[in-house]
């Protein structure tokens, strides 16, 4: 095994690298968001049937991917602190969460001011959507479950369990369109087929895709920090960094 | 598909336009406005989160 790579997994360590790739990643999610705008509003065309409320698709979509895909990612640093029991994998996981919960939240809140104009109603009880709102609850209840258990240890692991638990949910969503009958429609991007849609709007969907990538690795890059200064704060090298500041 | 980006440029003409969205301004700009407050929100509650652990 790599030695080097687990050096960075102990807190003490990971917490100096993290501070300094924080800056260059939300530089890039700043520098890709314009980029992405730019794109939006004045390049991509004008759709020949939505006209131009499909221009919500460029917040909707990432929003949608980043709220499926950092659930994952936490359920996966969940399920390595169990399975390994290092510290930093809770730490990584509860971090990751009250990102993902805005941007479940901005799926559904952008998903709802498109779908009034384009379905004629705000909400529906359809498999997409509602999935989606049990993805947010996945979210709140990992948060609230963390906050509850006093013992940092004991939070890791039942937040753990729930978070694999709720990942049985990411396939609902993802394939929830193709599954049962919804208003929502089909994936914008399938892997095996060509794209459907203007390549200018689909290059706007994958900068801004981007840009939400950054930034949530930066969020999370500062929460954790916040998370390992607060739960070592008895050990001897935060009381250095402490007095260093 | 098929025509460049240059070619399907949009020109919205006006300010007003723009802000218009063909009719559908409230539901873009109000899409826009949600992740533009929750990000900053974010944004927020991290910097004074970092600073209080600092301290």
């Amino acid at each position: 095994m790599n030695s080097d790579l687990f050096r960075f997994a102990a807190p003490q360590a990971f917490f100096p690298v993290a501070g300094k790739l924080i800056p260059w990643f939300s530089v890039l999610a700043g520098v890709l968001a314009l980029a992405g705008l730019y794109i939006a509003f004045f390049v991509a065309p004008t759709d020949h049937q939505q006209g131009e409320s499909y221009r919500i698709i460029f917040i909707h979509v990432p929003a949608a991917w980043m709220s499926m895909f950092i659930y994952l990612v936490m359920a996966g640093w969940a399920g390595m602190g169990l399975a390994l029991n290092t510290r930093l994998s809770g730490m990584m996981a509860s971090a990751l969460a009250p990102t993902g919960a805005m941007f479940t939240f901005l799926a559904l809140w952008t998903g709802a001011l498109w779908g009034k104009p384009t379905w004629g109603t705000w909400w529906v009880w359809d498999a997409r959507l509602t999935s989606e709102l049990v993805l947010l609850f996945l979210y709140l209840g990992f948060i609230a479950l963390k906050g509850a258990i006093a013992d940092p240890v004991h939070a890791d692991r039942a937040g753990a369990v729930l978070a694999l638990l709720g990942a049985v949910n990411i396939p609902i969503i993802y394939f929830s369109v193709q599954w049962w009958n919804t208003l929502h429609q089909g994936s914008s991007i399938n892997l095996m087929a060509a794209p459907t849609m203007a390549a200018t709007m689909l290059m706007g969907m994958l900068v801004m895709a981007l840009a939400a990538w950054m930034y949530s690795i930066a969020a999370a890059l500062c929460r954790v920090r916040s998370i390992i200064l607060e739960r070592e704060r008895d050990a001897a090298w935060v009381q250095l960094q402490r007095n260093a500041t | 598909m098929g025509a460049t980006a240059k070619e399907r440029n949009v020109n919205w003409g006006s300010l007003d336009n723009f802000l218009a969205m063909g009719g559908y301004g409230f539901y873009v700009w109000g899409s826009y406005a949600m992740a533009v407050l929750c990000i900053s929100l974010e944004v927020f509650f991290l910097k004074r989160s970092m600073k209080k652990t600092n301290q």
